[in-house]
Formats: structure tokens, sequence, C-alpha cells
């Protein structure tokens, strides 16, 4: 599995309630309902995912969280909201943050750093838009509308009152590197933020 | 007529009669003391009767859901695209169990079988059925059967209210609730087209309060616009206008008021066949069956209370041109559904054909139907 998804699975406890958006071809959740017992939904927009999800027993609603928000979920329905590697792909991160953490107690939020050193150095040197492992698009049709750093993501959770309760960086591969974790928002080049509104207990 | 019968048929098939001698209770309150049920079986069940799915038919459908009768017929049973060796609903895996719904004119009891009481037809006496009753039949034929639980119940547009009153009625003997092109009630639009249809049957002269057989007669006028309304409702205005756009029939207009435009003679074509094989009051039974369907009600409206004894998984399917059954109203059922926390997928297919699209296998609808099929079959060791 990747690692990022090996950390995620760490956060999820036994039995919880969880919606995945932008499940993907549901591997994510498939381990979460074999291995945690976990139920819940994914949400998708791909159709060959939805199939995928459907046929290995991952619960899938087809639903474009752009145009369709999450309205059609109930306050406090799921224990845990996942989105990795969606934000920076949805036209409103802030208010899709504000629904997950609406629906769901926690969240836990993955996406790609733009300030990562590559990336720096690549429009730095060359002028052009940057290209990685993590975004492997030309800018006329990367998915990606909403990139972030670290730094600014941690700043619209400030300024929105949600707590970060962990954070963990990888590198390009997933990879767990003591380098990233050292200086994230330069050497860390995917982040996965576990975030919640509710206060400290 | 065929040569021989594709490779992905299910071949020739015979249905059987069940008669069933105790009562069954309905909904309106009367009983029907004994019934009839018409049944088509494809495929065979397994040792545990695990691997049974119920097929349940839409307004006008019937038990001939898969493969021919004889080397002679035309044309397969109404559902083939989706039953059969190695199709969505795979007969290798599954035991598929196909009936004619009580009130049905393909020969369960309905009201063109003699009514006991009386040595005649039923006619108009035969008590309106529901949804629910259905189902309690249906319930009564698994039990001849064999089958404690479905691994699936599978239905289009009415097909699909019953595997949802299944869902609700018999909680513990479904696994899969599969829900194509349907609602969870019917919009006031939709019990407006039924009622167009119900006038044009009952202001036939031909319908004499629903006796015509006395008269030896039947209301074909009346049926033939009613299908003929019902029809246009099926369809999607784009698939009407790829079918036949403007056509005419020859080269001018005549001004006249035959059927000049190709649209006005299919559509009388599909009425007047229509009208030569089906019972117009079973007719007025299945509209009347559609329009009481509500399994909200009995919550208060709230369908997701409703939902409550479920225990099965649903897949819910829609269609894009669907304007009967648009997917805004699978949508509401999906909503209840995840709000009352049960296990739901959900697809909004994109397809031209309207409600029809529910029989004509497109590649996406296809391959998820047969993806999810898979799994349920995989759960039960089929």
């Amino acid at each position: 599995m990747r690692s990022d998804l090996e950390i995620i699975q760490q956060w999820v406890n036994a039995g919880q309630h969880v919606l995945d958006l932008g499940c993907g071809d549901g591997t994510l959740l498939d381990y979460l309902q074999r291995e945690r017992g976990a139920t819940g939904f994914g949400l998708e927009i791909n159709q060959e995912h939805i199939t995928t999800c459907m046929g290995r027993g991952v619960r899938v609603i087809e639903q474009n969280l752009d145009t369709q928000g999450l309205d059609n979920f109930d306050d406090g329905m799921f224990d845990v909201v996942l989105m990795t590697q969606a934000l920076q792909a949805v036209r409103r991160p802030d208010k899709m943050i504000d629904e997950m953490l609406r629906v769901g107690r926690e969240g836990i939020v993955t996406f790609p750093n733009f300030a990562h050193w590559r990336l720096r150095w690549g429009l730095a040197l060359s002028g052009r838009m940057p290209e990685s492992n993590a975004l492997p698009y030309k800018w006329y049709n990367t998915p990606n509308i909403r990139l972030c750093t670290f730094k600014d993501f941690e700043a619209l959770c400030r300024q929105k009152g949600i707590r970060i309760l962990s954070r963990r960086v990888v590198d390009g591969h997933h990879q767990n590197s003591w380098l990233a974790r050292l200086w994230p928002n330069l050497l860390g080049e995917i982040a996965i933020y576990r975030i919640t509104r509710e206060a400290s207990t | 007529m065929p040569d021989s019968l594709p490779s992905d048929s299910v071949g020739l098939v015979s249905p059987q009669t069940i008669a069933f001698e105790s009562p069954i209770e309905l909904a309106c309150g009367q009983a029907l003391d004994r019934y009839d049920l018409v049944v088509e079986t494809y495929g065979t069940l397994n040792e545990d009767a695990s691997n049974a799915v119920l097929i349940c038919h839409a307004l006008s459908g019937h038990h001939h859901a898969a493969g021919y009768h004889s080397m002679a017929d035309k044309k397969p049973g109404w559902w083939d695209s989706c039953i059969g060796p190695g199709k969505a609903i795979d007969t290798n895996r599954f035991f598929v169990v196909s009936l004619n719904n009580l009130g049905g004119c393909h020969g369960s009891t309905g009201p063109n079988a003699t009514n006991p009481a009386t040595g005649k037809p039923y006619g108009p006496d035969f008590p309106v059925i529901t949804v629910a009753d259905w189902v309690k039949s249906q319930a009564h034929l698994a039990d001849h059967l064999g089958i404690r639980q479905w691994a699936a119940v599978v239905g289009g547009s009415l097909g699909g209210m019953q595997a949802l009153q299944w869902s609700l009625d018999y909680p513990d003997r479904v696994r899969h609730a599969v829900i194509i092109a349907s609602t969870p009630r019917l919009s006031a639009q939709n019990i407006a087209f039924n009622e167009v249809a119900r006038q044009a049957i009952t202001s036939d002269h031909e319908f004499h309060d629903g006796r015509y057989h006395d008269h030896d007669t039947v209301p074909r006028r009346g049926l033939m616009l009613a299908r003929m309304v019902g029809h246009i409702t099926y369809l999607s205005d784009a698939s009407m206008g790829e079918k036949f756009g403007r056509e005419l029939r020859e080269e001018a207009y005549k001004f006249g008021f035959d059927a000049e435009f190709q649209v006005e003679s299919y559509l009388r074509y599909q009425g007047e066949r229509f009208s030569e094989r089906f019972d117009a009051n079973t007719y007025l039974l299945m509209t009347r069956a559609l329009d009481y369907f509500d399994p909200a009600y009995a919550a208060g409206g709230d369908l997701s209370r409703a939902l409550a004894p479920a225990q099965c998984e649903y897949l819910v399917l829609s269609f894009s041109t669907d304007w009967r059954f648009p997917p805004a109203r699978s949508e509401e059922m999906v909503n209840a559904m995840i709000s009352a926390r049960k296990k739901v997928s959900y697809a909004e297919i994109d397809a031209p054909w309207g409600h029809d699209a529910f029989l004509i296998p497109t590649p996406r609808y296809t391959d998820i139907f047969t993806a999810y099929m898979g799994r349920a079959a995989r759960e039960v060791g089929a």
C-alpha cells in the first residue's frame, strides 16, 4: 500500500463510519472495510473507478464535489472524512474543508506541496510552471487548479479555527524521510493532515 | 427466426404455473383464496439455495425475461440483454426467477382469471393490487422454491419499486436490492400521465365498466391510446428526434389528419400491437399500483425513517435522459439511504434513450451491472 494510505489507515479506528471524497478505485476504503471494519462511502466521478469500486464491494456514489457539494450528507454523520489528493482539484478548497468538518468529526486531507524545493527551483531556473512526481501535468491540462503550500494550508486552518491533530510529510514516492520531517515546507512533497473543529479534550 | 440461438442466451425456456392454495390478504382489505403465478427460471439453484435472483417486471412486463419459447420466436425475453450466461445477471452463477405478477394478464391470476364466486372472469372485480401485495406473493413463491434469502432482488422502473419494497418488508430475505430507473414515489406529473391512460381506457365504448368479456369485446382503442401516451414517456425527446425527426411517410403534406409523420405511425403501430396482447383491467391495476407506491407514507413522508428496517445493500442506477423517473428521483432515494446509514452505491448512466434505457445494454450500464452482480455472486460463493 502507498505510504500515505498506510499513514491514513492508522488514523482510522475500528468500525468508524468513513466518507472518502474522490475515492478513486476504492483501494483505501476497501482496505479500511476489510482490515478496520469501517463502514461508509466513497464519492467519485471517474466512471472506470466507480465500476471498479462496485466490483470490489466498496460503496460508491457518483457525485461531483464541485457542483453537488456535500448537501446530501447530514451534520456529523461520519467519524472521519477523507480527501486524498483531491483538495487541490476542487474549485473552493476552503468551503470543501468546512463541509468536510460539518459532515465528519475529523478530516484527513492529503495534497501536494507547491513549495517543495524542486518546484521552487524549477520555477526559478526555467521560468516555466514546474512539474514533479506529485504534479505530473502541464499548466493547461492539470486538474490541480488550487495548488497551495503546507504553510498556506496551515494558515487557512488557523483562520478557520480548525485544529491540526497530526501532520505527516512524505516525498513524491510516498516515502517518509527525516529531511522532510525537518523542513517540511521545503523538502516535503505530500502532506497528510488530520484536522478537526472539535475542542481539545 | 434464428436457426441457432446465440451462445449467451439461456436458450429455449418454458414457463410453469405454480398454484398457491392458501389465501393471500391484500392491502385493500380483500383476500384471494387461491392464485396462480406463472414463472420462468434460468440457471441452477445451488445446494444452499443462496444464489437465487428475483427479477421484478415493470408496468407491461411478464415472466418471460430471457431466452426463447420456440425457435420461431422473433425476439427473446424482455430483459435478455442482461440475463444469460456471461451477462450481467450471469445464469452460470445465479438461479434466476422471473414471474408474471398477480393481477397480470400473462397467466398469473388477474382480471382475466375465473372468479370462483361467480364462475366468470374477475374483470373489474379483481382487487386493486399494491407493490407490497406483489412482494408478499413473491415471498410465497420464494418459500415454494425453497429460497430463504435472495442473493439479489432486481428490477427496473415499477420493478425497482418491488425491489425496494422487498428490502423493507422482508429485510432478512434480501442481500442486494438493485433498483434501476425507478423512484420512491410517483410525482403529480407521473400520476397525471397514468390518469390520461386510464381515462383513455375507461372512456372507450367497448370498456363496459370493465366487463368487456361479457360483451365479447375489448377496449382496443382505449388501450392503444393508453400505450401511446405511456410510450412517449418512455422515450426521450432526443431519441425520438433521432429515430423519426420530422420525417414524413410520403413526400409532401397531405393537409389531413392521417398518420403523416413517421412518429405518428410508429406510435399507432406500437399502440395497436399492445392492445392486441394486453388486458385493459390489468393496465388499470398496474398504473394504480404505481400511483399508490409510497413507502415513506407510513413514516410521515420521511423516506429515510421508512428505510430503517432494511438490511440489504442497495445499487441504485438512473439514466441521464429519463424524464419519467429522472436521476433526481433516484438521488432522492439514495440520499434517504445515506441518511438512514444503509449500504448504497449509485451511478447516473449517460444514455440517450430516456426511461427505456434500462432495457438497452449500453457499455457503462453493462459494466457497472456486471461488476456489481459479480460481487453479489462471489459473496454467496456462486
